[in-house]
C-alpha cells in the first residue's frame, strides 16, 4: 500500500491573467465589447468615424497652398488628378496663406503688429497673479493695476500722457481721500477724493496732457479703431468688455443682494432687461441709436459704441455669476465678519469679495468665452471681425466662391481659443474644489 | 432697584442721515433714485434734442402703413399690401416657431448625447465628448452659416430632379424631396374642411388652422382621459396592491378619437410634386429654417448634454445602490429614483438654455430667415428709417417672450422642487 | 507731424479717455454743432465718407486695405476740393441698415453708397441728394438653361434679393402688377447672393443692373447666364448729405457737377495742367478758377475744381477706370453718357 495522498507544500506561482483580460484585448473587451449592445455601438461608431474621415481627409490634404486664386487651385487639383463628380475636389488653401494675417489683425498697420501681440502677451502676465495665485509672486499685482492703462495705449497708440493722465486721476483721488480721511472722516474723504478726481478728468485733464504732449512728445503712432479687424477685434471687444464689466457686475450683484428696495429693484430691472433681450438688438442700439441717446454732436466711432453695449451686456451676466459666488459663500463668513465688528464695506473688501470672486472665476471665464464667441455678431452690423472679413474676402474676385476653407479656418481659431480657456476653467474648478 | 431710563433723546441732526443706520439706507436709496432719474432724464432730453435736430418725430404711425415687401414664410395671411404691424406679427410667429422647434430638438438630442457621454463604451463616450466640445467652442453664428452652406451646396436643387434621367430623386416613395432650397414633405390635407371655403391656399408651414384646432382639442381631451385612467389605476394599486392592465385602454383613448376626427375631416396626405420652377404641394421647410433650426438645436444640445450629464452624476451612487437593494430593475431605478432627482438639478439651467436659444434665434438674419429681427428690425427699419421705434419695439417684444418663458419654467421648477422641511 | 496726424492723435486720445471710463469727457469735448459741416471738415482735416461694405467696382477695400471704386472716387474728389488731399478721407463702411443713421447722426459727412434717390428719403428721412452719379435700374439674371427670355415668364420662381434696398419693394410691386407669385429669398450681401444663385438655391437673382453685370462678370462661365431685357425700376444713385446744411450740400453737388462738366468740356487729368494756364473758353476758365470767383462762392479757393478733377480724372475717366468696359465689371456708358452723346448726364452751367 502506498500512500497516494498529496499535500502541496508550496504555493502555486501566480499565473498570468488570461490573455483576454489584460492588455489591449482585455481593455477592448472591457470598454468596447462588454455586451452585444455595446459591441453594436462600437461597430457603428467605427463605421461612423471611417465615414467622416474618408470624406474629410482627402479633401483636407490638398496641394494648393501656393495657389493665388480659386481658379489656380482648381487647375492644380485637376493636374494632380483629384477630381470628383462636380469637377475639382479638394480644399483651396491658397486663400488661407494669402489672408491669414488679415484674419488675425484686420487692417492694423503691419509695422505695428508687435503692439497687439505685446498687449495680449502682457495681458497674460497681468492676469497671472489672479489666475495662478500660488505660482507667481504677488508683486505682479502692481503690474495688473497698471495694465488697464497700458492696454488701450498699446492698441490705439497716441501720446503716453493720455493714459498717464487718466491714471493720475485715480492717484490724486486716492491721496485726497487719504489726507481728508485722516483729518475729517472716511465719508468726507470718499466724497472729496471722488470730486477731485472728477475735476481732474473733466477740467484739468485735456489741457495738462496736451501741454505735456507738446513739451515731451512721447508716444506711439495712433491707429484708428476702424483699422481693427479679425481675431484681434474680437479679442479686444471681449477683453475690454469683460474687464470693464467686472466692477459694474460687482456693484450690480451687491445691489441685487442688498436690502434696499429701490437699489435692489433698479439692479434687478437692469439685469433682467439685459438678459431678456438678444445681444444682436443691443448691437442694433449701438449701431443705430446710441448716438441719438448722447448729447447732440457727440460722436463715438462704431467700435467704441459696440464695446459700450458689450460691456453693459456682459455686466448683467457678470452680476449673476458673482451673485452665485456670493451665495455659495458659507453664511459663517458673513457672520464672522459681523462679529469682528467690520462694517459693510470693510466686510465686503476684506472677507466676502476676495472669496466670492475666487469662487466665481470659472463662471467669469465661461462668461468671457460666451462673450468672445458672441463677438462674431458684430459682423451683422458691418464690422470686420473674422466672419465679416470672410465676406469681404469672398467679395474679392480671386476668391469668389470659397466657402469651407474660410469657415473652417475661422472655426478652428475660435475653437483653439475657447477650448483652451474652458480647459483652464475646468482645471481651476478642480483646484477650487480641493480648497474647500 | 435700578430704574430704566429712557435713552437720551437726541434731536435730529443732518449728519444722522449718513451715520445713523436707521436713516442711512433711506439716504442711499434716495440718492440712487435721484441719480437714476437724472440719468433717464438726461437720456430722454438728449434723444428729444437729437430728434428735433434731425427733424424726426417719434411716432408709431408707420406700423399701420403698407409694408410693401413680401415675406416667404408666413404662418398667417400676409401680402405686400399688409401693414408693417402685420409683417412684425409674421416675424414674431416665425421666431416662436423656430424657437419651439429648436427647444424640442435640442432637448431630445441633448439628453441622448448626455446619456451616451456617460456610456461605458469608451469609443462612444469619446465621440460624444468631441461632439460637445466641437459645438460648444465654436460661435453659433458660424454654425448657422456653415450649416446653411452645407444645405445649399451639397443637396440637389429642384432642377436636378427634372428630365429623363434626373440627377436626384425623391425619397420614401416619392413623398419627400430634400433640396438645397429646403425640404418638401407631405402635408396632411383635410378634404372635408370645416372652413367651407377650402380653396384658399395657405402657403405656410402649418395651414388649415381651424381643422387643426379641432384635432388638438380632441387630442387634449384624450390625454385628459388617459390621465384619469392612470389615476384610477394608481388608486386601485394603492388599495389592493395589484395594478390593473390599462395600456390598451390608454392606447385606444389616444388613437381612436383622433383617428375618427381625421376620417371625418377627410384627411389625406398631399405629396409635393415638381411643378414649374419649384416643387409644389406638401409642407415646404425653407433652407433658412432648416439651417437655423439645425444649428440652434445642435449648438444648444451640446450645452443640454452637459447639463444632463452633470445632473445624472449629481445623484449620489448610494441612491442607485439603495434602489437596487430594494429589488428594482435598472430601468425602474432610472425612472423612479435617478431621473426625478436629477431633474431638479437639470431644470434650472435648462430653462436658461431655452431662453438662450430663443434669444439666439435672432441670428436668423444671417441666413435670411424672416423672424422678428428680419422683418421689424430689418426690412421695416430699412424702409421707414424709424430706428428708434422699431428697435425699441423689437427689444420690448423679445423681453416679453423671455419673461414669459422664465415665468412658465419657474412655475414648473417650483412644482418639482424638493420641499424642504 | 502733419496736421492730420496731430488730429488723429487728439481723436485717439479722446477715445482712450472714454475707454478709461470718463464717458462724459468725450461727451463734453465733442459738443460741436452739426450744422456747419464744411467748417467741421476743414477743421478736422479729414472727410468722413460713408460707403458700402463691399461692392466690386463701386467701393471695396483692396488687399492693402485701401478703398477703391466709383463711389469712393466721388469721396476722394470732394476731399481734394475741400482739403487739397484726395487721401484725407476716412471711409466708413455702412450696411443698408446703418447708412442713414450714420449720416443723420453725423458719423459721416456724406454718403456715397449706391443710394437710390426717392421722395421719401429726400423728404421724410431729411436728406439732400446732391445729384446722380450713376443712373441704374433693377434687372433680373437667370441661368440660360432655364430657357426664360422675359421676366413675365418668372411666375412661381424663387428670387434672390439683397435686403435693405429699394429692390425688394420694386420686386413686390412688379410681381403684384403682373399678377404673378414668387418666393423671395432675402440675402444680406452680394457675395452670399452670388453663392446661393450659383448653387441653384434660387432661380433668379435681381438687383441693380450694374450689380448684375458685375456679378455675372465674375462667374466662371459667364456665358451660361443671361440678364433679362426688362428693367423694372428707375434707380438714380447719387451721393447725399444731411438736410438743412446747404453750404455743404452745394460743395458736394458742384464737385460732382465739376467732374461731369469737365468731361463735357474735354478736360481730363492729362490736359488739366495745360488748361489751367488759361484757355479761350470762358466756361473752362471759370470752372478751373482762372476767371471769376466761383470757388469763393462755395467757400473754397479758386483751384477747387482743378483738384477735384486731379484726384482721379473727370467723370468719364473714373467710369472707365472703375466700372467701364475695360474693367472686369464691363459696363457700357448707356444712360450714363453725356447728354451730348445721348445720355442723361447734364451738368448745369458754371457761371
Amino acid at each position: 500500500m502506498s500512500n497516494l495522498s498529496f499535500v502541496r507544500t508550496e504555493m502555486l506561482p501566480e499565473r498570468e491573467p488570461p490573455l483576454t483580460e489584460v492588455g489591449v484585448i482585455g481593455w477592448m473587451r472591457e470598454n468596447l465589447f462588454s455586451g452585444w449592445f455595446n459591441s453594436i455601438l462600437t461597430v457603428l461608431s467605427v463605421l461612423f468615424i471611417y465615414y467622416v474621415l474618408s470624406g474629410i481627409l482627402p479633401w483636407l490634404i490638398s496641394p494648393t497652398w501656393n495657389a493665388g486664386s480659386l481658379r489656380e487651385c482648381r487647375e492644380i487639383l485637376v493636374a494632380v488628378g483629384s477630381v470628383g463628380e462636380h469637377g475639382a475636389s479638394g480644399a483651396c488653401w491658397g486663400v488661407i496663406r494669402e489672408r491669414w494675417i488679415q484674419l488675425f489683425f484686420g487692417f492694423y498697420p503691419s509695422q505695428f503688429y508687435w503692439r497687439p501681440i505685446m498687449a495680449f502677451v502682457l495681458l497674460a502676465v497681468a492676469l497671472a497673479p489672479v489666475l495662478f495665485a500660488d505660482k507667481v509672486p504677488t508683486r505682479l499685482l502692481y503690474f495688473s493695476a497698471v495694465y488697464p492703462f497700458l492696454f488701450p495705449w498699446l492698441l490705439w497708440g497716441g501720446s503716453i500722457w493720455g493714459p498717464l493722465g487718466a491714471a493720475a486721476g485715480f492717484v490724486i483721488g486716492y491721496f485726497v481721500y487719504k489726507s481728508v480721511e485722516v483729518r475729517v472722516n472716511s465719508l468726507a474723504g470718499i466724497i472729496a477724493g471722488a470730486v477731485t478726481a472728477l475735476i481732474w478728468w473733466l477740467v484739468l485733464f485735456s489741457p495738462i496732457t496736451s501741454w505735456l504732449a507738446n513739451l515731451i512728445p512721447l508716444g506711439l503712432e495712433g491707429v484708428r479703431s476702424r483699422d481693427f479687424g479679425g481675431m484681434m477685434l474680437s479679442l479686444t471687444i471681449g477683453v475690454v468688455a469683460i474687464g470693464m464689466s467686472l466692477p459694474l457686475g460687482i456693484v450690480l450683484a451687491l445691489g441685487r443682494k442688498s436690502d434696499l428696495l429701490i437699489v435692489k429693484s433698479l439692479c434687478v430691472g437692469f439685469i433682467e432687461f439685459i438678459r431678456g433681450v438678444p445681444l444682436i438688438t443691443l448691437l442694433f442700439v449701438a449701431s443705430t441709436l446710441l448716438n441719438i441717446f448722447m448729447p447732440p454732436g457727440t460722436n463715438f466711432d462704431i467700435i467704441l459704441r459696440v464695446i459700450i453695449m458689450a460691456t453693459l451686456f456682459a455686466s448683467a451676466y457678470m452680476a449673476e455669476v458673482i451673485r452665485g459666488g456670493l451665495a455659495a459663500l458659507p453664511k459663517g463668513q458673513y457672520e464672522g465678519a459681523d462679529s469682528l465688528g467690520l462694517n459693510y464695506w470693510q466686510a465686503q473688501r476684506l472677507i466676502i469679495m476676495p472669496q466670492a470672486l475666487k469662487i466665481s472665476i470659472p463662471g467669469i471665464v465661461s462668461t468671457f468665452i460666451g462673450l468672445f464667441k458672441d463677438t462674431t455678431l458684430v459682423s451683422i452690423i458691418g464690422l470686420l471681425d473674422p466672419l465679416g472679413l470672410s465676406n469681404a474676402i469672398r467679395a474679392d474676385s480671386n476668391w469668389n466662391g470659397i466657402v469651407w476653407e474660410l469657415y473652417g479656418f475661422i472655426a478652428l481659431m475660435f475653437f483653439v481659443f475657447c477650448f483652451g480657456m474652458s480647459r483652464y476653467s475646468m482645471y481651476l474648478e478642480r483646484k477650487l474644489q480641493t480648497g474647500h | 432697584m435700578t430704574s430704566l431710563t429712557d435713552p437720551p433723546k437726541e434731536s435730529f441732526r443732518l449728519s444722522m442721515l449718513i451715520y445713523d443706520t436707521r436713516y442711512r439706507s433711506m439716504t442711499i436709496q434716495i440718492v440712487a433714485l435721484i441719480g437714476f432719474l437724472i440719468l433717464v432724464g438726461w437720456l430722454i432730453s438728449n434723444t428729444a434734442q437729437n430728434l428735433v435736430d434731425l427733424g424726426k418725430e417719434p411716432s408709431f404711425g408707420f406700423l399701420s402703413e403698407p409694408a410693401g415687401y413680401d415675406i416667404n414664410q408666413r404662418l398667417i395671411e400676409y401680402n405686400s399690401q399688409s401693414s408693417h404691424f402685420r409683417a412684425a406679427i409674421v416675424g414674431l410667429l416665425n421666431t416662436l416657431l423656430v424657437a419651439a422647434l429648436g427647444c424640442a430638438t435640442a432637448t431630445v438630442i441633448g439628453v441622448v448625447i448626455g446619456v451616451l457621454r456617460l456610456s461605458k463604451n469608451w469609443l462612444v463616450a469619446r465621440i460624444m465628448t468631441v461632439y460637445v466640445e466641437m459645438f460648444r467652442n465654436v460661435p453659433l453664428l458660424l454654425w448657422i452659416v456653415f450649416i446653411m452652406a452645407i444645405v445649399i451646396e451639397t443637396l440637389p436643387q429642384p432642377r436636378d430632379f427634372r428630365g429623363e434621367n434626373p440627377a436626384a430623386s425623391m425619397l420614401l416613395g416619392d413623398s419627400v424631396a430634400l433640396t438645397g432650397r429646403g425640404f418638401y414633405i407631405p402635408a396632411i390635407e383635410f378634404t372635408n374642411s370645416v372652413t367651407a371655403t377650402g380653396a384658399e391656399e395657405v402657403d405656410a408651414v402649418v395651414g388649415g388652422s381651424l381643422d387643426w384646432l379641432i384635432v388638438f382639442a380632441v387630442l387634449a381631451i384624450s390625454i385628459f382621459a388617459i390621465r384619469r385612467v392612470r389615476r384610477r389605476a394608481d388608486r386601485i394599486q394603492e388599495a389592493t396592491g395589484l395594478r390593473p392592465t390599462t395600456w390598451y385602454l390608454q392606447l385606444g383613448l389616444l388613437i381612436v378619437p383622433v383617428g375618427i376626427v381625421f376620417i371625418l375631416l377627410g384627411a389625406q396626405l398631399e405629396y409635393p410634386a415638381l411643378r414649374g420652377f419649384n416643387f409644389a404641394g406638401g409642407i415646404y421647410m425653407r433652407n433658412s429654417l432648416i439651417a437655423l433650426w439645425l444649428a440652434l438645436s445642435l449648438y444648444t444640445s451640446a450645452f443640454v448634454a452637459e447639463i444632463v450629464r452633470s445632473g445624472i452624476m449629481a445623484v449620489s451612487g448610494g441612491q442607485t445602490e439603495a434602489a437596487a437593494a430594494l429589488g428594482l430593475r435598472p430601468r425602474r431605478v432610472m425612472n423612479l429614483v435617478v431621473l426625478p432627482q436629477a431633474l431638479r438639478v437639470i431644470i434650472p439651467p435648462l430653462i436658461s438654455q431655452y431662453l438662450n436659444l430663443t434669444k439666439n434665434s435672432s441670428l436668423a438674419i444671417a441666413v435670411g430667415y424672416m423672424d422678428l429681427t428680419g422683418t421689424l428690425m430689418g426690412i421695416t427699419l430699412n424702409q421707414t428709417g424709424r430706428e428708434l421705434e422699431t428697435v425699441m419695439l423689437g427689444m420690448l417684444i423679445y423681453l416679453m417672450i423671455s419673461l414669459m418663458i422664465s415665468a412658465v419654467m419657474n412655475w414648473y421648477n417650483n412644482r418639482v422642487k424638493l420641499v424642504e422641511r | 507731424m502733419s496736421p492730420a496726424r496731430v488730429d488723429k492723435q487728439e481723436e485717439v486720445k479722446m477715445k482712450k479717455s472714454v475707454i478709461l471710463g470718463a464717458l462724459s469727457v468725450a461727451g463734453l469735448s465733442a459738443g460741436a454743432a452739426a450744422a456747419a459741416t464744411l467748417d467741421d471738415v476743414k477743421a478736422r482735416g479729414q472727410l468722413n465718407c460713408g460707403v458700402s461694405t463691399g461692392l466690386s467696382g463701386f467701393s471695396a477695400p483692396d488687399a492693402d486695405g485701401e478703398w477703391q471704386g466709383f463711389d469712393v472716387a466721388v469721396c476722394r474728389a470732394v476731399a481734394a476740393a475741400v482739403l487739397d488731399d484726395p487721401m484725407a478721407v476716412e471711409f466708413v463702411p455702412t450696411t443698408g441698415k446703418t447708412r442713414f443713421t450714420a449720416l443723420a447722426s453725423g458719423e459721416v459727412d456724406m454718403l456715397a453708397r449706391n443710394t437710390t434717390w426717392t421722395l421719401s428719403r429726400d423728404v421724410d428721412l431729411k436728406f439732400e441728394f446732391t445729384g446722380v452719379n450713376y443712373y441704374d435700374g433693377q434687372g433680373f439674371m437667370v441661368p440660360k438653361s432655364l430657357g426664360v427670355s422675359s421676366a413675365k415668364e418668372l411666375s412661381g420662381a424663387t428670387v434672390c434679393i439683397q435686403t435693405g434696398t429699394t429692390t425688394e419693394l420694386n420686386l413686390a410691386d412688379y410681381f403684384r402688377k403682373n399678377d404673378m407669385d414668387y418666393e423671395p429669398v432675402p440675402i444680406e450681401t452680394n457675395a452670399e447672393a452670388q453663392q446661393q444663385y450659383l448653387a441653384g438655391a434660387c432661380d433668379v437673382y435681381t438687383t441693380d443692373a450694374s450689380g448684375l453685370a458685375a456679378t455675372r462678370a465674375s462667374f466662371e462661365n459667364a456665358g451660361d447666364h443671361v440678364i433679362l431685357p426688362e428693367i423694372i425700376s428707375k434707380e438714380p444713385l447719387g451721393p447725399l448729405v444731411r438736410h438743412g446744411d446747404n453750404e455743404w450740400g452745394d460743395v458736394v453737388r458742384w464737385t460732382l457737377n465739376a467732374l461731369i462738366a469737365a468731361e463735357e468740356m474735354g478736360i481730363n487729368s492729362d490736359n488739366l495742367a495745360e488748361m489751367a494756364e488759361g484757355t479761350e473758353n470762358p466756361e473752362v476758365n471759370r470752372l478751373l478758377g482762372t476767371e471769376g470767383n466761383l470757388g469763393e462762392m462755395l467757400g473754397l479757393d479758386s483751384d477747387w475744381a482743378q483738384r477735384a478733377i486731379m484726384a482721379g480724372g473727370n467723370y468719364g475717366e473714373l467710369f472707365e477706370k472703375h466700372i467701364g468696359e475695360q474693367t472686369p465689371i464691363g459696363l457700357a456708358r448707356g444712360l450714363n453718357a453725356q447728354w451730348t452723346d445721348g445720355g442723361l448726364l447734364y451738368a448745369p452751367p458754371f457761371r
